[in-house]
């Protein structure tokens, strides 16, 4: 059962193979290696470069301010910084572009995705933090290094796992970021790929394009990989950790309060400026804000139940029967959620559209392009939550005279429920703000509130997005909150 | 203990919920409403709107909207086949509508329906009928050029000294329209020459909107883009749109081009009779009448109907003869790209 689930993920690769193939060398040639794709990928490599970069130095500086210092409402901090998850990468952008029209280029670029994507940092680097054992700093000073030599020295290598984790996210998630960049006028991969959509549909310059797009994300994942090493960043036993003592800020207590106020206003702050602002000048709540509210909750509730279904046998595979195949599939699941919704989506439209009619332009196409993108979401907290949930409970309960049945329902589902809940929170807080996919696959007449937002702001017609973005950052503001409540569960391995 | 108890009724009522949202696919869309009439919609989705349901008012026929952009649409189309959901394709511009009549997928319009659209803006072949018009436009910061200034010809722009003082938007299909006039006017070298120069001079912009608020800051001193994106603003708060005014070429100029936005029956329609009814009632004097009175602020081509009264009659107008089945929207795709403009 979860071989196909796995295989599907194969699909979009599996096409852009098929159509590379079918256009040959020459054509691959004359549609890639000319001045315009270099300026894209320099553009894009950038871009990268910069926000990765970026959101490290931000993420660890939060998190050390928050896990590690006498910082003042240190609790406050923990919950608001994660804060700008609740706000869509292209919600962001709308505010400072309907604000500031002139802010362009790659300096507007980058600041917008780092102020949205460092909790992607930020939350890894703050759990792994707050499991360190101090024992190895004082080990450290015991030899005579100085606390910033500590830090860099034994700190930041054991913190190099989460930081990885979190720039490969970062990363993956500009390379598939189209609104946030579309609307400052920055062209990347996706954002061209797009426009090739509209202008050919699915024409082969559209599929070349989202080839290089799967190799860049190929790379990052490979490099990521290779980057986290073979070392290992557990102790034998857990032992007796003891609480670090927090460091004093003393002077720079103010500076750092002042400066994680001035993170928030920008990141939080803005976009919440600019909805209310251009909310004020709009109709107000109508039927086309509830018909498309409407059909966002119920691709959001779809795409979670669906998705968590299908990670069922896939986690299931790699927790209690962990071998080569179930790597394998695993494996293979990440490597699809790496690729771009547009990628995906174009795949789908195309392989439907020749061969699967019945399928095409349902919402069940939709719900499997949503099991393709966020599968390893759901996999990561299934995973989790099977790994507390023993099979010495399983044996128990087996000894104890209960059938399969009974066993999965009263002993195997109800441990990992909460991992099924955190499973279906994340895929649905990721459905509820996709946009690409949602625009090429979606039925027609279908409106949800990011295409609408979408379709509204691109006229320029801020205050006709205004309740739209409201909208979406009111769904995910608990849902980042549960992010929160994950992170903060998270114990060392 | 409890909470567990509490977290599987909770994933079993969610579970519930599921089920039954699969089962019902969303209203008002064509799931949920096979009866509808399905209109592929790269018209503006404000004006289609309009159409649909004043439509629907006088007929009782649901009107669903898949809204995209015109090649977008046209390849879809395409790409669909024989399979195509479509009833009925509306345009903004016309190479759109070319790409899908020589592919063979458009039904003949009505005769009666044709009759009320003078011949100049439908096609010839009898495949597909104009819904509305757009005048090609040189919108220009006031206070950055003067009237002596101005380019006389859209072909001035690709000279050296227009280096970095305009823009457009070339990802959108409105630029290809007036591309492919330009292509059909002076032909494939001169149009290849004015792309690869307009690389060098030009700013780029992701739409329409987007140029002439860049104008109307002073960003650039002028741009290349459609008539009503002007009025449209100035009928709102004018915030994009009051350091500007707009130049329209004369004298047969490519840049005067007079886009036509086409609407079409597809042959593969499971409507057909309700599409040929949608085209009659946009083309007729109750659907041009809703063009005019709107605040879209195209021009009508239909029933004799004046356009808004707002813009600057269609008479005084000196737009060059095309012939709107002869645009080669794939060829203009194939030289802006070459170009490195998509």
């Amino acid at each position: 059962m979860a071989v196909p689930v796995s295989l599907l993920g194969l699909i979009p690769i599996g096409y852009i193979l098929a159509e590379s193939y079918a256009l040959g060398w020459e054509g691959i040639q004359e549609a890639l290696f000319r001045p315009r794709v270099a300026d894209l990928l320099g553009n894009t490599l950038a871009l990268v470069a910069t926000c990765v970069l970026g959101c490290i130095l931000l993420g660890i500086a939060s998190a050390w301010l928050v896990e590690r210092t006498d910082l003042p409402g240190r609790r406050v901090w923990a919950a608001v910084l994660v804060a700008p998850l609740a706000v869509p990468a292209f919600v962001n952008s709308y505010a400072w572009a309907s604000l500031w029209p002139q802010f362009e280029g790659l300096l507007a670029a980058t600041t917008i995705t780092v102020l949205s994507y460092y909790p992607f940092v930020y939350l890894p680097v703050a759990a792994a933090l707050r499991g360190l054992d101090p024992a190895l700093e004082e080990t450290g000073a015991a030899l005579g290094l100085g606390p910033a030599a500590r830090f860099v020295r034994v700190v930041l290598p054991q913190l190099r796992v989460a930081v990885l984790g979190g720039a490969l996210l970062v990363g993956l998630h500009i390379l598939a970021e189209f609104g946030a960049l579309q609307m400052i006028g920055y062209e990347t991969f996706t954002t061209v790929i797009l426009v090739q959509f509209q202008s050919t549909f699915n024409g082969s310059a559209a599929t070349m394009l989202a080839g290089v797009l799967i190799v860049c994300s190929l790379l990052f994942v490979t490099f990521e990989v290779l980057a986290r090493g073979g070392a290992r960043y557990s102790r034998v036993g857990a032992g007796a950790a003891r609480p670090t003592v927090p460091v004093r800020l003393g002077m720079t207590r103010w500076l750092s309060v002042a400066a994680l106020c001035g993170l928030l206003t920008l990141a939080v702050g803005v976009p919440a400026y600019a909805v209310a602002r251009w909310w004020s000048d709009a109709s107000g709540v109508d039927a086309e804000l509830l018909a498309a509210l409407f059909s966002t909750l119920q691709f959001g509730l779809i795409g979670a139940a669906v998705t968590t279904l299908a990670a069922l046998p896939v986690a299931w595979l790699a927790v209690r029967r962990r071998n080569l195949a179930s790597t394998a599939l695993e494996q293979c699941t990440y490597l699809t959620s790496s690729l771009p919704g547009v990628v995906v989506a174009l795949a789908l439209v195309t392989l439907t559209v020749r061969w699967a009619d019945s399928l095409y332009q349902t919402t069940a196409l939709v719900a499997a392009c949503y099991v393709m993108l966020f599968l390893p979401r759901s996999l990561v907290n299934l995973r989790a939550g099977l790994a507390q949930a023993g099979p010495e409970m399983d044996d128990a309960a087996r000894a104890l005279g209960a059938s399969e049945l009974r066993r999965l329902v009263r002993v195997t589902l109800p441990l990992i429920a909460p991992g099924i809940a955190g499973g279906a929170a994340f895929v649905f807080l990721a459905v509820c703000t996709e946009l690409t996919a949602t625009l090429l696959l979606a039925p027609t007449g279908t409106t949800t509130l990011a295409t609408q937002f979408w379709g509204h702001s691109d006229a320029l017609d801020y205050a006709a997005a205004a309740p739209y973005a409201a909208v979406m950052i009111a769904i995910s503001a608990p849902l980042a909150y549960l992010m929160l409540e994950q992170s903060r569960r998270i114990r060392r391995r | 203990m409890r909470q567990r108890r509490l977290l599987t009724v909770a994933g079993t009522g969610f579970a519930m919920i599921m089920l039954a949202a699969c089962g019902s696919a969303a209203p008002g869309t064509a799931e949920d409403n096979p009866n509808a009439l399905v209109v592929y919609n790269a018209q503006h989705e404000s004006m289609t709107k309009i159409w649909a349901e004043a439509f629907t008012k006088e007929t009782g026929v649901q009107v669903v909207l898949r809204n995209g952009k015109d090649f977008e649409l046209a390849n879809q189309i395409k790409a669909e086949g024989d399979r195509s959901p479509a009833d009925v394709f509306l345009t903004e511009n016309s190479p759109a509508m070319a790409v899908v009549e020589n592919a063979g997928m458009f039904a003949d319009i009505d005769s009666a329906t044709l009759a009320q659209v003078p011949k100049k803006y439908s096609t010839n072949t009898g495949k597909w009928v104009g819904i509305a018009a757009r005048s090609t436009v040189f919108v220009y910061n006031t206070e950055r050029l003067d009237a002596g200034e101005l380019p006389e010809s859209i072909m001035d722009l690709a000279k050296p000294e227009w280096q970095g003082r305009w823009g457009a938007a070339p990802g959108g299909a409105d630029f290809q329209a007036i591309v492919s006039a330009m292509l059909e006017l002076e032909g494939e070298e001169k149009t290849a020459a004015w792309l690869q120069a307009m690389k060098v001079n030009y700013k780029n912009y992701s739409g329409n909107n987007t140029v002439l608020q860049g104008v109307n800051s002073g960003e650039i001193e002028g741009g290349i883009i459609y008539h009503y994106y002007w009025y449209r603003d100035q009928a709102k708060t004018k915030e994009n749109s009051n350091n500007a005014k707009l130049l329209f070429f004369s004298g047969k100029d490519p840049g005067g081009f007079l886009s036509v936005s086409g609407g079409g029956v597809l042959e593969t329609a499971k409507h057909a009779d309700e599409a040929q009814q949608f085209l009659k009632f946009i083309t007729g004097p109750t659907g041009q009448q809703a063009l005019a009175d709107s605040a879209e602020f195209e021009y009508t081509v239909g029933s004799k109907v004046a356009a808004n009264p707002a813009l600057q009659p269609l008479s005084e107008l000196d737009p060059p003869r095309v012939d709107p089945s002869k645009l080669n929207g794939p060829k203009v795709i194939e030289l802006m790209t070459n170009a490195g403009l998509i």
